[in-house]
């Protein structure tokens, strides 16, 4: 850029040289790659702008939020725009708000963690089971097919899983499974959170199984690229010393990959904490209750954002917007802390990097 | 593939022979065979929940299914066919695909080709962590920023801006990762030829890396295609095909929005219902595309190396 702009400099207008003067200065700018350089800087520099500028947004939106919302915002449990029909703004500590309202978002922070903990219980070693299986035990071709089977799934859009998981998982699991497990659990600590009312099929399990289902393509797929690059040696070594096929995939093949796996993980935790569209139309939406039993309707930050933002705007102190921006916050760092810390961690230990988003 | 043990293979010959091994015990032999029972099962469970899924789909979309839904216009919201939303989709795809998808190329060209050190890691880490960032987060900051801040409104624009931002990521990482696999004499040899930093680029550089960019671009078309929670609150929805007359303040209808605007959780109406399962099969038939499309670029391209 600079090349090009020299030549209109100080002498610019000088008469015909101008534009022969300014076209050699083009040639050469493009011969040495000088554009491209500079052109691909500047696209380089949009994502940096594009965070910068997302975090800056939801903080300017946020603060008033923040300030008025205080710290019991994230322990009580409460969704109240305030104001009714005789709706009155009035103004606390400079920020205006319906007279009344109310917010607690302990319900959502506890449905987005207790989720995506029983996706990663159900979905983890289903995957790194299905990805051992696949390089160990599938042939090639199978391998392959069964790869259609995971980028479809990875790749069929949310709002599907959440239509398939609202008319057909969701009440086949409250008909035919959920009424025997709930029966048939001992009431002692930590199980009798599965016995109860077992519900229509919307809540905490169906949403957290939903997301199992979304996190296997991840960290099945990433895994299976993982234990693929895994070198044979160490493997024939381990069945020299006389381990069995299982001893050496689980001693050798997987620690030898373990960081890697460990990152596909979080990953996918990444995945489950910021999904929406599924979990809005399996989770029942109960904005004001911590689930009590398993199988209790709930909701989670995203499921709260997307179901509550319409309800927002008719809050004509902007008060409710505000707070859902609080909320949006909240979800963006827990979800950053959660990629950052699985980037750096998979960096350090084995030097690679972890793919972006889905396992790409 | 580590295949089946030694010791195995020659369990049958008696004490005496060459090569002879005290046979693996039982409890070794079930514990093997345990353990790949429960990874086949694993993976069992990894293909019933998709074949279910998209049987599930299709078993609701198809009896009610009719050609013309592709070509009929949606009417009063909730009926008629899904002209209007399989253009829209397009449309806000096609251009995330160009704006977000030409900011990726140059990007991952640049920080491939061009950046060291430091400043290729904060450029890189940024990236990443957008791909970190949970896309209803975008599509809010998508709605307070762009849309009410900058007063764009519901429309194309804030739509486009969010669907790029959300698929920079995904592009911008396989068109890094392709031209990282480009040899480096490829380079030198160009260098060493005398042509022109560009035009080596251009011309073999870039080419070398073409089909892994593209698979690239097909996954990010295929989360483009099935984003809700991005466009719910910057592209709404309409009845009006978007127009490059009216990219603000006009809302633009697309697909997802059909699914789950449509379906029994937002609507009791039967039309509108099955409306939701077509639009569910159209999204399904669209991602399943771009995957066989997606292996084919990656086939072709493993026999050109070859």
């Amino acid at each position: 850029m600079a090349a090009i702009a020299r030549p209109g400099g100080p002498d610019g207008g000088a008469g015909t040289s101008l534009p022969r003067r300014a076209g050699a200065a083009l040639r050469s700018a493009v011969r040495r790659g000088d554009i491209l350089r500079w052109v691909g800087g500047i696209g380089a520099v949009i994502p940096l702008l594009a965070l910068g500028f997302i975090l800056v947004a939801l903080l300017i939106d946020a603060i008033p939020a923040i300030r008025l919302n205080g710290l019991h915002f994230f322990y009580k449990s409460a969704w109240s725009y305030g104001g009714g029909y005789n709706a009155n703004i009035v103004s606390t500590d400079g920020v205006k708000h319906l007279s009344g309202s109310d917010f607690g978002v302990l319900p959502e922070i506890a449905g987005t963690l207790i989720t995506s903990a029983i996706a990663l219980i159900v979905g983890v070693p289903i995957s790194i089971g299905a990805a051992l299986a696949i390089v160990e035990r599938l042939p090639r071709r199978l391998a392959n097919g069964i790869g259609i089977f995971l980028e479809l799934l990875a790749g069929i859009p949310s709002v599907i899983i959440g239509l398939w998981g609202l008319v057909t998982f969701g009440p086949f699991i409250a008909d035919h499974i959920t009424p025997v497990i709930s029966r048939n659990m001992p009431d002692v600590p930590v199980l009798n959170y599965f016995r109860g009312p077992t519900g229509s099929g919307e809540g905490l399990l169906t949403s957290g199984l939903i997301l199992a289902i979304m996190i296997i393509p991840i960290v099945a797929a990433t895994s299976r690229d993982l234990i693929r690059q895994v070198p044979i040696l160490p493997r024939e070594g381990a069945i020299a010393l006389g381990m069995s096929d299982a001893q050496t995939a689980r001693k050798v093949t997987l620690p030898w990959v373990g960081s890697g796996i460990v990152g596909a993980v979080v990953l996918g935790l990444g995945r489950a904490l910021g999904e929406t569209m599924a979990v809005a139309m399996v989770c029942g939406v109960a904005l004001t209750t911590v689930p009590g039993n398993i199988y209790t309707t709930m909701t989670t930050i995203s499921a709260t954002i997307v179901t509550q933002l319409d309800g927002a705007f008719t809050d004509g102190s902007g008060f409710a917007v505000r707070t859902i921006a609080e909320l949006a916050l909240v979800l963006m760092v827990i979800s950053l802390v959660v990629n950052v810390a699985a980037r750096l961690l998979v960096r350090k230990v084995s030097g690679t990097a972890l793919p972006v988003g889905r396992g790409v | 593939m580590s295949g089946t043990p030694a010791v195995q293979s020659v369990a049958g010959r008696g004490p005496g022979d060459p090569g002879y091994w005290p046979p693996v015990s039982r409890r070794r032999k079930i514990g093997n065979l345990a353990f790949w029972g429960v990874c086949l099962i694993a993976l069992a469970l990894v293909v019933v929940p998709t074949v279910w899924l998209a049987g599930g789909i299709l078993a609701r979309a198809i009896p009610n299914f009719h050609w013309n839904v592709l070509w009929t216009k949606t009417t009063g919201g909730l009926s008629g066919g899904l002209l209007q939303p399989i253009v829209g989709t397009l449309v806000i795809t096609i251009a995330a695909m160009v704006i977000g998808g030409g900011i990726s190329v140059l990007t991952g060209l640049y920080l491939s080709e061009f950046a060291v050190g430091r400043h290729r890691g904060v450029l890189r880490g940024a990236y990443e962590v957008l791909a970190g960032i949970p896309s209803i987060v975008l599509g809010f900051v998508g709605y307070i920023a762009l849309c009410v801040d900058l007063k764009m409104g519901f429309g194309l624009l804030p739509a486009v801006l969010v669907i790029s931002v959300l698929t920079i990521p995904y592009i911008t990482k396989s068109t890094e990762t392709s031209l990282a696999q480009v040899p480096t004499g490829y380079r030198e040899g160009a260098e060493a030829l005398g042509i022109p930093t560009s035009w080596a680029m251009r011309r073999i550089v870039l080419k070398s890396a073409v089909p892994g960019m593209i698979t690239g671009f097909l996954v990010a078309a295929a989360i483009a295609i099935g984003e809700t929670a991005p466009l719910i609150y910057t592209a709404y929805f309409s009845d009006q095909f978007p127009s490059a007359q009216h990219i603000t303040h006009q809302g633009v209808p697309y697909l997802t929005y059909v699914v789950f605007y449509f379906s029994p959780f937002e609507q009791p109406s039967k039309t509108a219902n099955i409306l939701s399962y077509d639009a569910a099969l159209v999204l399904f038939v669209f991602v399943l595309v771009l995957i066989l499309l997606g292996r084919t670029v990656a086939a072709i391209a493993r026999r050109n190396s070859e």
